[in-house]
């Protein structure tokens, strides 16, 4: 057996590819469409929440995270939740500031 | 060239290490924005409404089908498929040049009109206005240099395929460049609604 060989490579699909890519471009549309409605702060919430899903897309099957040891799964959760500290931290800091 | 150690598992650790200090570095900008946002929420909606939402959509679909295009790529060398795989890499690299050519056109209209960084027109716009121009000039700015490092990676990784250093067997380099292609695509998937699309 060939070192190469230890691990089993899991091999993303051209097909599941290509039905992550029609996702990603639906969700793209539906981004644009819903900023041309007013909705005042949901479109904050809704924009975010599109764009959330898409990265995910992205980081599971694109970037193989689906498919990948506990570990590489754990370390790039803690990165982005990290992140989400970092991010949300400093905003509820401004947010509730007085004067 | 049989007997050499490959640490797969290692080369895949030590790339995604390297993400998340790319991750970092936005994520210190997008901080920036949020709070700058918080603070002139009115002067960055007025900002965002003078940028060209069809050039910024257009080159969202640019780069996701990229992203596509380079997962692709690593599929194709996978099994065996070199032609296909370098093919594919081929058109990610198209990608970004078409992203970068539509990326030149933008900015040259915004200096057309008188607004680059510092600019005196800038100046006398609300001090909002201005850092929300400032920020999208350092923002995607920085991002378009990680288009051209990406484009430039690629196209080594090609050069990989045809001298065979990057086959069937030993793909993890091309792996790990895509890994670097696809948060080139998650930065702009951020940027995209927070400065075209104006929360």
């Amino acid at each position: 057996m060939s070192e190469n060989h230890e691990h089993q490579h899991h091999i993303l699909s051209i097909k599941t590819a290509g039905i992550i890519l029609v996702l990603l471009l639906l969700l793209t549309g539906t981004t644009v469409a819903v900023s041309r409605i007013d909705l005042g702060f949901l479109n904050v919430a809704v924009a975010l929440t599109l764009a959330v899903t898409k990265a995910l897309l992205v980081i599971l099957f694109f970037m193989h995270m689906k498919y990948e040891n506990r570990f590489m799964q754990m370390i790039v959760f803690l990165c982005f939740l990290l992140l989400a500290i970092f991010i949300g931290m400093t905003f509820f800091d401004l947010a509730y500031r007085g004067g | 060239m049989s007997n050499t150690h490959k640490d797969y598992a290692g080369a895949k650790l030590g790339m995604w290490l390297f993400l998340f200090t790319e991750v970092l570095l936005f994520g210190g900008m997008f901080v920036l924005y949020a709070a700058y946002l918080h603070e002139y929420r009115a002067d960055f909606h007025v900002g965002g409404k003078q940028l060209d939402v069809f050039i910024g959509t257009l080159n969202t679909v640019v780069l996701l089908f990229s992203s596509f295009a380079i997962a692709a790529a690593i599929t194709f060398i996978q099994q065996g498929k070199k032609k296909l795989a370098v093919n594919f890499t081929y058109l990610t690299i198209a990608c970004a040049g078409i992203f970068v050519i539509n990326k030149t056109i933008e900015w040259r209209a915004k200096f057309h009109h008188g607004i680059w960084p510092d600019s005196p027109h800038l100046r006398e716009m609300s001090h909002g206005e201005n850092i929300f121009f400032g920020l999208y000039f350092l923002m995607t700015g920085l991002h378009a240099v990680h288009v051209v490092i990406g484009a430039i990676l690629l196209s080594v990784m090609v050069w990989f395929m045809k001298k065979d250093v990057i086959n069937q067997q030993d793909f993890v380099k091309l792996e790990n460049a895509g890994l670097y292609w696809h948060i080139v695509d998650l930065i702009w998937i951020f940027l995209f609604p927070l400065f075209y699309l104006v929360l």
